[in-house]
């Protein structure tokens, strides 16, 4: 069993490595205490290919694996969590569900300017009165025989008010029972007529980024534009939430490994009248136990990566990978605000930054009760995967590139 | 055993990099020690002052060629006149400073006289005439020493390295003059202008950084102007407090820096902002003035070779990591440190 | 093979080496970088931009070469994930302990090898041994003019010959005119260099190329003149802090002034 990366995967780490740090970093800090996402990011990511790392180059994307796009999140948290957010909406939640349900036609319309940057795409699942409930949501598609009419509000969505599309899941069936049958899933564009965005402020974390919500009122969607068949939108959603929660995993990986490396740094620094505080073993062993969460962190998404790529069915180890790197990322950040002593607790230091935005990660994507309760029904053999009518793509090196 | 020395002069236009006279200085040490004369080597169009203070600065000897086809700086016909120059005299030793050009000409000589060049040379041992140079390699994490196994050694002296001899202007010496016999149109290049540097150095490329801290706005002897509100007034005594700091950066060709303190008070713009957030810098010399020294502006100068701290406070955290403290007002110690300065690079 | 036109052929000398971040150490008179990656020499990413610019603007090709242990190819690789359209690698265990003078016969013997080049492009210098002298030796020892410290290229002209560059000095900068074919050091103000594209990375993953030896080449093993009889771990002083002295501030500034001149930092 090779664990190493391969040559390809260490380049591709390198270079967001180096975009994120040279490009990003100078000014993040500023950029969240401002607030709101940095008009020139989605643009450069655009630019630089970042937004369809892992769609096929047919589909005007990069042709990269599934391994690459969880290095990619990795290295863009490790400079700021809203960069991975961005990733995970628009390449995950976005077009890989083009990529695992969407017809050809589908693909061809919005897949394409999606992975070529040139649109950008969100998700619209949650609402103000359902998150994890979300077998429960109101929004409602009512069919009127040709198009479907939209009405409803979802709210948290990541680039609410950047995105050109979004993938948003409503309730097209009022009497179905159970009530997750009656959902579908569709493709809209954020410009249609009755469509109101606006932005989330006053948020705890990920202040960098943009977040919002999306009223629809009598919103008119043609029917092909419809994501897998009528009643298919929990399945769809879930598939989704397969893809939206790798790169949150990987991503928080990340975030581990910059409060590991921020509190190294800070604990070799600072010196009291006895020395550095790195020589004490309080210190010490917060550092030793984030070290071993990121190690843990880290081969839990690349094995999930690896699953993907091999086309293997994966709900249970991205579910894994997210629950324990959410986990370990909030807890890290914690201690290495701790670490910092009352500079931790300043916006001298990101490691305050680092704190903020891990929690999020904690609720959305499927809040990590959700995983647990997932987690505990594969344990216990409650939960056996069935095969859903359409599987997201395994990489094949000929064919994507 | 003695030791024929080789210094060559570096100049632009007949003003000569003040490197070259520690090479020339280093030369007349090791000729002290050794035995021999002392020889520094001009070449260009219209040098003959240079010739002269090469005397003032420990030359017994010049080799001159003065020359318009070696007015301007090309490699070629100056590597040319080396090699001559090397062929005729035969030095044990050929020092250069290691400037742009120094280290280009060094180079090429090496490569006709088939020898080896000694690269940024910050000690030299000669021991019995054995030379061993000592050079920062890894971006100074490691030091190596280097021998050189073939004559003429050659080697190029990193900047400040060396001491620079007290310039003597008493003293006179022989010039021989080379024969220069390039053919013009055998020479590949030619220069068709030159063009200013432009002014400003950057916090990032600055080898000498001067820093205001809060203190720049704390000058007890100063009367802001009475139509100003008290914040106005604040900001126009921090002004005051930066010109002297500009006041020094000016002489020594510094870049100005400052602390997050005095940025957020608006004192300077965020682009000076050296620490934590904002830029790390690792200058040569870095000067904290009215800077406390908490740990988030360390993060961002520490490693600095020399810092100097000017602070009012005995007390400041900065003391604990300056190679200077000078205890007192930054506003009455700037203005004679800066003419004091003025005066020594002049000179 | 005449190209047509303005095209340029050039190549690009890269060179790997320890990540800037790597901590060194000495472990028994060896040099050790631990487990930290090889990396393109990061001022070599600049000659490499400036190759694939040049090539883009007036047709032409791209060849990285690199002189380097066997196996060691991550520089290679990057020059290529940028852009250049070919390269080659140069090992031979005979090349341990290479000093400069020996490196550039190497190169200079590769470049001909190569040959029906317009341009030869290097970083301005390495970060581990950082001499900057492969560029003007390799020229030297191929005849050709050398033009170090180059930030912009005003004009190339292969058809003709010619070449104008502005490089810098010290003092302010120079605007070269000069024939082809010639060496090239350029520097960080020409400009930021381009990140690896994914199908550059692609591409360079699978890229195959020579790996020439010294026997390939034609030459013997050039001698070196220098040797390192040793390198050790530069020491960390420890700060000594010394407050200045003085009854009035002039004093206390002229003592400082003194000070910083017996530290060799003025």
């Amino acid at each position: 069993m090779d664990f190493g990366l391969s040559e390809e995967h260490q380049m591709v780490q390198r270079m967001v490595r180096d975009f994120a740090a040279k490009e990003v970093f100078p000014t993040i800090q500023e950029q969240d205490r401002v607030g709101g996402m940095a008009p020139f990011i989605i643009p450069r990511m655009a630019e630089l290919g970042i937004l369809g790392i892992t769609i096929p180059v047919k589909f005007g994307g990069q042709g990269m694996d599934y391994i690459s796009l969880g290095l990619v999140c990795e290295e863009l948290e490790f400079i700021d969590t809203s960069l991975r957010v961005a990733i995970s909406v628009h390449n995950g939640l976005t077009c890989l569900t083009l990529l695992q349900w969407g017809t050809e036609e589908q693909k061809e319309r919005y897949l394409v300017p999606l992975a070529k940057g040139e649109k950008i795409g969100c998700g619209a699942f949650t609402e103000p009165g359902a998150g994890s409930d979300f077998a429960h949501i109101r929004s409602s598609g009512k069919n009127d025989g040709q198009d479907y009419i939209l009405n409803g509000e979802k709210m948290w969505i990541s680039l609410a008010t950047i995105a050109d599309f979004a993938v948003v899941t409503v309730r097209t069936d009022q009497k179905s029972d159970p009530a997750y049958q009656g959902l579908s899933t569709f493709m809209v564009d954020l410009n249609s007529p009755g469509i109101t965005r606006g932005d989330i402020h006053g948020k705890l974390g990920v202040r960098a980024g943009s977040t919002g919500w999306i009223n629809f009122q009598n919103v008119r969607v043609p029917s092909k534009n419809l994501i897998g068949e009528e009643g298919e939108g929990f399945k769809v959603t879930m598939s989704a939430f397969d893809s939206g929660r790798y790169t949150v995993a990987a991503g928080a990986t990340g975030l581990i490994r910059a409060s590991l490396q921020a509190s190294t740094s800070y604990a070799e620094e600072r010196t009291i009248s006895s020395g550095k505080i790195s020589d004490f073993q309080l210190i010490q062993v917060k550092i030793a136990r984030m070290a071993l969460d990121y190690q843990a962190a880290r081969l839990l998404y690349l094995n999930a990566g690896w699953l993907k790529n091999e086309g293997i069915r994966n709900t249970r180890e991205t579910s894994s990978a997210k629950w324990y790197a959410t986990e370990a990322s909030f807890r890290a950040a914690s201690e290495a605000v701790q670490i910092h002593g009352a500079y931790g607790f300043s916006d001298e230091y990101p490691v305050e930054r680092f704190m903020r935005n891990a929690k999020g990660a904690m609720i959305y994507e499927g809040s990590n009760e959700i995983q647990s309760l997932i987690q505990a029904d594969y344990a216990l053999d409650k939960r056996r995967d069935k095969k859903i009518r359409r599987e997201l793509p395994p990489y094949d090196h000929q064919t994507w590139t | 055993m003695t030791k024929k020395m080789l210094a060559y002069i570096d100049h632009f236009h007949g003003k000569a990099q003040p490197s070259s006279w520690e090479g020339l200085g280093l030369a007349a040490e090791i000729s002290k020690d050794l035995g021999g004369e002392t020889v520094a080597l001009v070449l260009g169009d219209s040098v003959n002052e240079l010739a002269n203070i090469a005397f003032h600065y420990g030359a017994d000897q010049v080799l001159l060629a003065d020359n318009p086809i070696l007015k301007d700086f090309r490699p070629e016909p100056l590597a040319d006149m080396i090699v001559q120059a090397a062929r005729e005299y035969q030095p044990d030793l050929i020092i250069f400073p290691t400037t742009s050009r120094g280290r280009t000409l060094a180079g090429m000589v090496a490569v006709d006289l088939d020898s080896g060049v000694m690269v940024d040379v910050i000690a030299l041992d000669w021991a019995g005439g054995e030379i061993t140079a000592t050079r920062p390699i890894y971006g100074g994490k490691l030091l190596a020493k280097l021998t050189c196994s073939t004559t003429p050694q050659i080697i190029t002296l990193r900047t400040r390295a060396f001491d620079k001899p007290v310039p003597d202007p008493s003293r006179s010496g022989s010039v021989t003059t080379l024969d220069v016999g390039i053919d013009p149109a055998g020479v590949a290049t030619s220069i068709a202008s030159h063009e200013e540097k432009d002014g400003g150095v950057s916090l990032n490329d600055a080898s000498v950084i001067v820093s205001g801290g809060r203190g720049v706005a704390l000058n007890p002897a100063l009367e802001p102007p009475g139509d100003l509100d008290e914040e106005a007034a604040e900001i126009w005594k921090a002004e005051q407090g930066f010109a002297l700091v500009q006041g020094l950066a000016d002489v020594l060709g510094a870049a100005v820096g400052a602390s997050r303190a005095a940025v957020d008070a608006k004192y300077i713009e965020y682009d000076h902002q050296v620490g934590q957030t904002g830029k790390v810098v690792s200058p040569d010399l870095y000067f904290a003035c009215g800077v406390s020294g908490a740990i988030q502006h360390l993060a961002g100068m520490r490693s600095s070779k020399v810092i100097v701290a000017i602070n009012k406070d005995p007390d400041a955290p900065i003391f604990n990591f300056a190679r200077f403290g000078l205890v007192g007002d930054m506003h009455t110690i700037l203005p004679p440190l800066t003419e004091a300065l003025r005066e020594y690079l002049a000179g | 093979m005449r190209k047509e036109g303005n095209s340029v052929k050039i190549i690009v000398c890269v060179k790997q080496v320890p990540d800037t971040a790597a901590t060194m150490t000495v472990d028994n008179g060896a040099i050790s970088w631990g487990d930290a990656p090889l990396i393109i020499n990061p001022w070599d990413e600049f000659a490499v931009e400036a190759a694939l610019k040049l090539a883009t603007e007036q047709g032409g090709e791209v060849i990285a070469l690199c002189l380097g242990k066997e196996g060691e190819t991550e520089a290679i690789k990057h020059a290529l994930a940028m852009g250049a359209d070919s390269a080659v690698m140069v090992s031979d265990p005979a090349l341990k302990g290479a000093d400069n003078v020996a490196a550039s016969k190497v190169l200079a013997a590769a470049i001909q090898k190569i040959g029906d080049t317009d341009l030869v492009l290097f970083g301005q210098q390495s970060v581990d041994t950082d001499t900057g002298l492969l560029p003007v030796q390799t020229a030297r020892l191929l005849k050709w003019p050398s033009l170090t410290l180059v930030s912009k290229f005003e004009s190339v002209n292969p058809e003709d010959g010619k070449i104008r560059v502005l490089r810098s000095m010290e003092e302010a900068g120079q605007v070269v005119d000069s024939a082809l074919p010639a060496v090239v050091s350029v520097t960080k103000d020409y400009g930021d260099p381009r990140y690896p594209s994914f199908m550059g990375i692609r591409k360079a993953s699978k890229a195959e190329f020579p790996t020439w030896s010294l026997a390939d080449l034609g030459i013997d093993t050039p001698a070196s003149s220098i040797s390192w009889p040793d390198v050790a771990e530069t020491v960390q002083k420890e700060i000594v802090t010394e407050i200045i002295e003085g009854e009035t501030p002039d004093q206390k500034a002229k003592s400082l002034v003194e000070k910083l001149i017996a530290e060799k930092v003025l």
